[in-house]
């Protein structure tokens, strides 16, 4: 409500900012000198918003998962180059063949904060409790859809049985969502926990307090050594101590990220990314893995019913001008309905190349002749369609005036119409849009079944039998990558040739670290893991 | 019904009004505090229609609108708004919580204001150079019109990041304050200011001041001891306006300065339509303002032997 209203300010301010920014430049130091990670030490990091809620289980915000992440331990780790699944709690698995049942060998000594073990029972506790929050887990809701339950083999054994088969299990349990806590956290209420009590995990580092809009304080975890093997180093987490600073005004962030008040920034946003290239400061940056930034298209609604008119809007849409634009070049445009950081994607960006004239083409073809206005008219109807979207990455309201004025070239009027966060879920369920854009984080490619299915989400209003679900099907079924990847190829290239979707740009987490930070690093799904973080003295 | 009780009554005509309003207004709003919670997680809602169900029950947002009307409003009387559907907290314990940090830098704020708005207003109607006074009577608007979020990041820019002589984020300690005071002080200053500046200009030219001249007071003993007295009453009448000024500038400037308070617990309320939230700072906020406003009148017949008169009769 007040965002929008601020705007027009925050443009004022920016731009001063920017002036003189120009003569308060931070002095140099030579990133390569920052030599061996030394242990202790505190990171001071800024964040931009405030987490409503600390546990990983039932937040699915950036700010609150990027907290979760260091508190919990998860079965198994997300390789995040190759998005493998690895070893973590669980030092093997067993899928069944029809990915309705999972075994999880579990390692052996690990245990949580207050002292118990991390054995079978804990973890069927702990899966339990997830389901039992229903929709308050957010994410993990979604990823135990069809969770039957728990059973305890033996201690170090426990088997996870799906209703369906459930092949995106495998790289959910590699997620903070299903991080496991410990029993004694289920005692407490999940508004309790949500405010850090009873907050125990098994992870590198423990709670210590949350101060609402101010701060989040996490410390070493003592004695830790079953991290996974995937991290830099074994043993403890280097730093003693990690300060979540809330500071929800960009300049503000990148300006006490410059004077040396901050040791590292999260949300750098497009604007001030230059003021951290090459004096010292380093910029992490990782495109999100999952459902890019698209035109989700309605094609129950208007002129969407028709998929040359689809066609032409995919054709129409320059998203290199997208992100030389509005964004920077560490944003990616589109190549695919998946970002290219997740594991199956394909590179489908032929289908995606800016074709004005073929887009003019399949509309002419289709008798769509220009009007007055220079949009195209059809037996009276105008071509044009609304799209519905929340301001809840910053950009998106100059990308979609962009494409609205690349679509306006074709004779396509694109209606931008804001909303807040909780219209845009009500217009959602309701089915009630013509695009809907947003964009997916999840380093599996089933959330693509998710969204599309007309079995689940189905946010394109498809009908049953659609040539997409068996795709879609198929590649639920298995966890073997090599059946796998060809369902999931057919599936991309579907959405993209009925043009179901009109994908633009890669989310993409930039972030700023100042001279005495490193390793920072990034998981699987692009949140952060501050395991093998460092502060130089 | 007069005076006092009849004062009451209208405050709490003007609390009800609040509480019911904003009920209102924030039911009438598409979408509702589940789903702007729920939703709030990349790509949006992963939950089924049950769950959310099952969820809306929880916080009784399933009741027809007017029992949610009656219950609320029934445990708002014993000071209890409800749970805040994004975190689970206790709303009223949550915005009392806020309340402080608020209070600190609205006080410091309030002062600051007073102080410059009453300097500016006493030195541009008392010195005798054109010159000066011109250019101190251009301070007020100057001062209304530069957008608060802007002057925050300027005197950020500047003290902190560029002079270090404050911190730019947090509430730690006085040097944390200043900066904030400073930024809701100036519009709050300039309105001070250019009403106490056109009173005082007034009270100059009224008869009376001739006549304490022509009895030989001094220049300073007019200005002082005669005109400002006078030209203090509309000035005060502005405080309790001016209450609602600070509250609302702490929402743009604890966003900048990264504070926790009352304006960044409204914020965050409204975008999220916790309507349990909201009604208790509304709530809070027009029991602040109403009683400043009582305090005000009851402080008129103290300053003005003329209100005191007419009070009487």
């Amino acid at each position: 409500m007040f965002g929008p209203a601020l705007r027009p300010l925050r443009a004022v301010g920016l731009i001063a900012l920017l002036g003189l920014a120009a003569c308060g430049t931070p002095t140099a130091a030579d990133p390569g000198a920052a030599g061996p990670p030394r242990p202790g030490g505190t990171l001071r990091l800024g964040i931009s918003s405030n987490p409503d809620c600390l546990d990983p289980q039932q937040i699915g915000t950036n700010a609150g998962l990027n907290v979760g992440r260091q508190l919990v331990d998860s079965l198994t780790d997300q390789d995040p180059t190759s998005g493998a699944i690895t070893p973590w709690l669980a030092e093997k698995w067993d899928v069944s063949p029809d990915s309705t049942g999972f075994t999880f060998h579990l390692r052996q000594g690990a245990t949580f904060a207050d002292g118990t073990p991390v054995d079978a029972a804990a973890v069927k506790a702990s899966f339990d409790g997830i389901k039992a929050l229903g929709a308050k887990a957010q994410l993990g809701s979604g990823y135990l859809a069809a969770y039957k339950g728990s059973t305890v083999v033996d201690p170090s054994t426990v088997r996870i049985d799906f209703t369906a088969p459930s092949a995106q299990f495998l790289q959910a349990s590699s997620t903070m969502s299903l991080g496991v806590l410990a029993p004694a956290a289920y005692a407490k209420s999940p508004e309790q926990r949500c405010q850090g009590d009873g907050l125990v995990g098994s992870g590198p580092f423990v709670f210590e307090s949350f101060k609402s809009n101010q701060q989040i304080v996490l410390t070493k975890r003592k004695g830790y050594a079953w991290g996974s093997p995937l991290w830099r180093h074994q043993g403890a987490a280097y730093l003693d101590r990690v300060e979540f600073r809330i500071v929800p005004e960009p300049g503000v962030r990148t300006g006490s990220l410059g004077s040396g008040q901050l040791d590292a920034i999260t949300d750098v946003q497009p604007v001030d990314e230059p003021q951290f290239a090459g004096n010292g400061f380093t910029e992490p940056v990782r495109a999100n893995p999952g459902i890019v930034f698209n035109l989700q298209a309605n094609v129950t609604r208007g002129v969407l019913t028709d998929a040359k008119v689809r066609q032409a809007v995919q054709k129409g849409v320059n998203r290199q001008e997208v992100t030389d634009t509005v964004l920077t070049k560490n944003y990616k445009p589109a190549t695919s309905i998946l970002g290219s950081a997740t594991p199956l994607y394909t590179d489908l960006s032929a289908s995606l190349a800016y074709d004005p004239d073929g887009a003019k083409k399949l509309l002419e073809d289709q008798d769509w002749t220009p009007g007055q206005d220079g949009i195209r008219v059809k037996n009276g109807q105008r071509l044009t369609a609304k799209v519905a979207f929340s301001a809840v990455f910053n950009q998106n309201q100059s990308v979609l005036e962009l494409v609205q004025q690349q679509l306006r070239k074709i004779g396509f009027d694109l209606q931008i119409e804001l909303h807040t966060t909780a219209e845009t879920q009500a217009l959602t369920l309701a089915g009630n849009y013509d695009f809907l854009w947003y964009n997916t984080t999840r380093s599996d490619p089933d959330i693509l079944r998710q969204l599309f299915s007309t079995k689940s989400g189905n946010r394109s209003k498809l009908t049953p039998g659609d040539p997409l679900d068996a795709a879609l099907d198929k590649q639920a079924a298995t966890v073997d990558p090599v059946v796998r990847k060809p369902a999931v190829a057919d599936a991309q290239r579907i959405i993209l040739d009925q043009a179901y979707s009109i994908p633009v740009f890669e989310l993409t987490q930039v972030w700023g670290l100042g001279p005495k930070a490193h390793d920072v690093d990034f998981e699987g799904s692009s949140r952060m893991r501050l395991f093998d973080a460092w502060v130089s003295g | 019904m007069t005076g006092l009780p009849r004062r009451l009554l209208q405050a709490v005509v003007v609390l009800w009004a609040a509480f019911t309003v904003s009920f209102v207004i924030l039911y009438l709003l598409p979408g509702d505090a589940v789903l702007a919670k729920l939703g709030a997680s990349e790509g949006g809602l992963t939950a089924s229609a049950a769950d959310l169900t099952r969820e809306r029950a929880a916080y009784g947002l399933d009741d027809p609108l007017l029992v949610q009307y009656g219950k609320r409003l029934l445990a708002a009387l014993h000071g209890d708004f409800g749970r805040s559907i994004t975190t689970g907290e206790n709303a009223t314990s949550l915005v009392l919580n806020a309340l402080p940090s608020t209070l600190a830098i609205a006080g410091l704020g309030l002062l600051f204001a007073v102080l410059f708005g009453g300097s500016v207003a006493v030195l541009s109607t008392y010195t005798r150079s054109r010159w000066l006074s011109q250019a101190l009577s251009t301070l007020p608007p100057l001062g209304n019109s530069l957008p608060t979020f802007w002057v925050g990041l300027m005197l950020i820019q500047v003290f902190s990041f560029q002079l270090g002589l404050v911190p730019a984020l947090g509430s730690s300690g006085f040097a944390s304050l200043v900066l904030p005071a400073v930024t809701l002080a100036l519009p709050t200053g300039a309105v001070i200011g250019q009403v106490l500046a056109k009173s005082l200009r007034t009270q100059l030219s009224e008869p009376y001041v001739e006549i304490v001249l022509a009895k030989g007071a001094s220049r300073a003993r007019v200005h002082f001891g005669h005109a400002l007295r006078n030209a203090a009453l509309p000035a005060l009448t502005l405080v309790g306006v001016v209450t609602g000024t600070l509250l609302a500038g702490s929402v743009v400037t604890e966003s900048v300065f990264s504070r926790d308070g009352i304006g960044r617990v409204t914020a965050t309320a409204v975008g999220s339509q916790d309507i349990p939230v909201v009604q208790a700072v509304i709530v809070l906020a027009a029991l602040f303002f109403v009683t400043i406003n009582l305090v005000v009148d009851l402080l008129y017949p103290v300053l003005d032997p003329r209100v005191r008169t007419v009070a009487r009769v």
